[in-house]
């Protein structure tokens, strides 16, 4: 069953849920933070409006830099607000920042531990028709071998907005991980949001495996937990919204207690969610694992259900993962 | 800024003499690191620390002190010798440079030594970041000069471009832009890895203010930093000729020197030239 103790939203299993992009949380967590934080800037790589900067910049032009299609300029100018004191926000799509600008990040955010706050959009292949060239499916893989940095992935559009406003309350460099279609809430303002901490979203009696989910694959991940119970097949399943750092309590006291894991990401299975808890896995209670995620491969065009469906990181995949690694136990 | 009267300017010789000393004496001792860039560059370096900056060597935090980006960190060695000349830390830690738990990293790494305004070394990203610099301070309506040193071979980076269009759509005036135009880089003579001449058409059809000056004449550069500080409108770039390897004649031109350091008898000789000129200035 959906955690009690989490507040989560009650309407989430009905046909007519509320949709809404996880990368509207971070338009409305900007606009927040400009009436409650003077030093909080914003700047945007040509594509304002797609990751909700304009919601910003209409309301403090002053504080909002456009500096057109140059992802490596916006970085590392919000490196330099970031020496006097300014808390920017920089936005773009993921493939092209933390893609195409890794190196001055690395140089400039990471190593300086510099307070910059990168907002990478459309990540995932649920960026769907525009195609592989748009679908960030590698950043939390290059992003999370940075020493300093936090990476956030909120699951739906209210803790896109809890992460947004967190991510200014803590001092040095913080990614923020967003994708672009309509998902379902799963949060509400009442539920806690803490910044390194794995919740469990779905809870059960003498539970079986762990689903361990980032972003809005959490949803599916609830989804197929709800039917498995109907299958007699108890899971529990966890919110990563913080991948790094790790929650590796939480991890830990999971792995006592179910003894078997299943990770879902719309990443690549190298070096995202998966690859994070494995690390932690291997090196302090080993465990069965099934990785669900993109398989070392760049996707296609489509659309999100459809490209969800081919490339096997949906409600299905993650049930198959699951009873596959409960029969690994024995 | 005070009139630079002769013995004014005959003490920035002398410092300047200093610091190339104390580069070879430390490029010697770190056994790599670059040669040519650091000693071309060292009168510019003197000039600012030594006349043109308002800063504070025992308070190098201090909010309205002018700052100097060094955006071509492999030339460190003269900003680290230059730095400890003028108080920041002491001179005998220069020979640390390069080697384990050293403060004085290969490229400049601001949280490692106080007085450093960014990090550096890849290069391309010192004009973005003295840009966000600015633009913190006109939001905070300071007054000071933020100055940005960038080397030639830098302006084949696409991210160089990025941000001169930005300084100059933002109307930037008190981002005054030095390039070390010298003319080599690693692979050779600039104009025959990549040509970048002209770079004052460039930069003037970009919309900056452009000077250019002889960067190895200290009187001349203060002068154009001078002139700079009157443009109202419009980022200025002092295209600053240098002389890689300028005070010792084997390394002068010569863009071998570009990334090596000197063997011991090669310092020994560097010195020998460099003390030569000492005495003549002090006569």
């Amino acid at each position: 069953m959906l955690n009690p103790d989490l507040k989560l939203n009650s309407k989430l299993f009905d046909e007519d849920v509320e949709i809404k992009p996880i990368r509207a949380g971070y338009g409305e967590g900007l606009l927040e933070l400009g009436e409650k934080n003077p030093n909080v800037i914003a700047l945007c790589a040509d594509l304002t409006e797609s990751t909700y900067a304009h919601l910003f910049a209409q309301k403090y032009p002053e504080r909002f830099f456009q500096v057109g299609v140059a992802e490596q300029n916006m970085a590392a100018i919000a490196a330099g607000l970031a020496i006097s004191g300014k808390i920017p926000f920089i936005s773009s799509y993921a493939t092209f920042s933390p893609g195409k600008n890794w190196e001055t990040i690395r140089t400039t955010v990471a190593y300086d531990r510099s307070n910059v706050k990168i907002a990478g959009h459309h990540a995932g292949i649920m960026t769907g028709q525009d195609g592989a060239t748009h679908q960030a499916t590698e950043d939390i893989a290059s992003v999370r071998s940075w020493p300093n940095i936090k990476i956030l992935v909120p699951c739906d559009s209210v803790e896109g907005k809890k992460a947004t406003i967190k991510a200014s309350e803590i001092v040095g460099p913080v990614y923020l991980r967003f994708s672009r279609d309509k998902t379902p809430i799963i949060t509400t303002a009442e539920t806690q949001f803490e910044i390194g901490k794995i919740q469990t979203f779905w809870t059960s009696e003498k539970p079986a495996a762990t689903i361990f989910a980032t972003g809005y694959i959490l949803y599916y991940a609830l989804l197929a937990a709800k039917e498995l119970e109907v299958e007699n097949i108890n899971v529990l399943v966890a919110n990563v919204s913080t991948i790094k750092p790790l929650d590796e309590n939480a991890v830990f006291s999971l792995a006592k207690q179910t003894k078997a894991f299943v990770t879902a990401e719309d990443h690549q299975v190298i070096g995202g969610l998966g690859g994070a808890i494995a690390e932690y896995v291997v090196k302090n209670i080993p465990l069965p694992m099934e990785f669900v995620g993109l398989q070392d491969t760049f996707a296609e065009s489509g659309t999100p259900k459809e490209l969800i469906e081919k490339y096997k990181m949906g409600k299905n995949d993650i049930k198959a993962a699951v009873k596959k690694v409960i029969q690994r136990k024995s | 800024m005070a009139d630079l009267a002769p013995e004014k300017l005959k003490d920035l010789e002398l410092k300047a003499n200093k610091i190339r000393q104390l580069i070879i004496e430390m490029l010697v001792e770190a056994e790599s690191g670059h040669s040519a860039g650091p000693l071309g560059m060292t009168d510019i370096f003197t000039a600012f620390y030594f006349h043109i900056l308002n800063h504070n060597p025992k308070n190098p935090n201090f909010s309205d002190r002018d700052r100097l980006v060094l955006s071509n960190g492999h030339i460190c060695p003269v900003q680290y010798a230059t730095m400890a000349l003028s108080g920041y830390f002491p001179i005998e830690e220069l020979k640390t440079l390069r080697k384990i738990n050293s403060r004085l990293q290969g490229h400049p790494h601001r949280a490692s030594l106080p007085g450093l305004e960014t990090t550096s070394g890849p290069l391309g990203e010192g004009l973005s970041q003295a840009i966000g610099i600015t633009l913190a301070r006109n939001l905070d309506k300071k007054n000071y000069y933020v100055y940005c040193l960038t080397s030639d071979g830098e302006h084949e980076e696409g991210n160089t471009w990025e941000a001169v269009m930005f300084a100059a759509k933002n109307k930037l005036n008190n981002l005054i832009q030095v390039i070390d135009r010298n003319y080599i880089q690693i692979d050779g003579n600039t104009e025959n890895v990549m040509p970048l001449d002209s770079l004052k058409a460039k930069y003037e059809s970009f919309n900056w203010n452009a000077i250019e000056v002889q960067g190895n004449d200290i009187k001349s550069f203060i002068e154009a930093i001078e002139k700079a500080k009157l443009e109202p409108n419009k980022p200025t770039i002092i295209i600053a000729k240098t002389i890689p390897g300028k005070g010792v004649s084997f390394m002068e031109n010569d863009y071998h020197w570009h990334g090596k350091p000197p063997s011991k008898e090669e310092a020994e000789k560097a010195l020998s030239e460099l003390k030569i000129e000492e005495e003549k200035l002090n006569a």
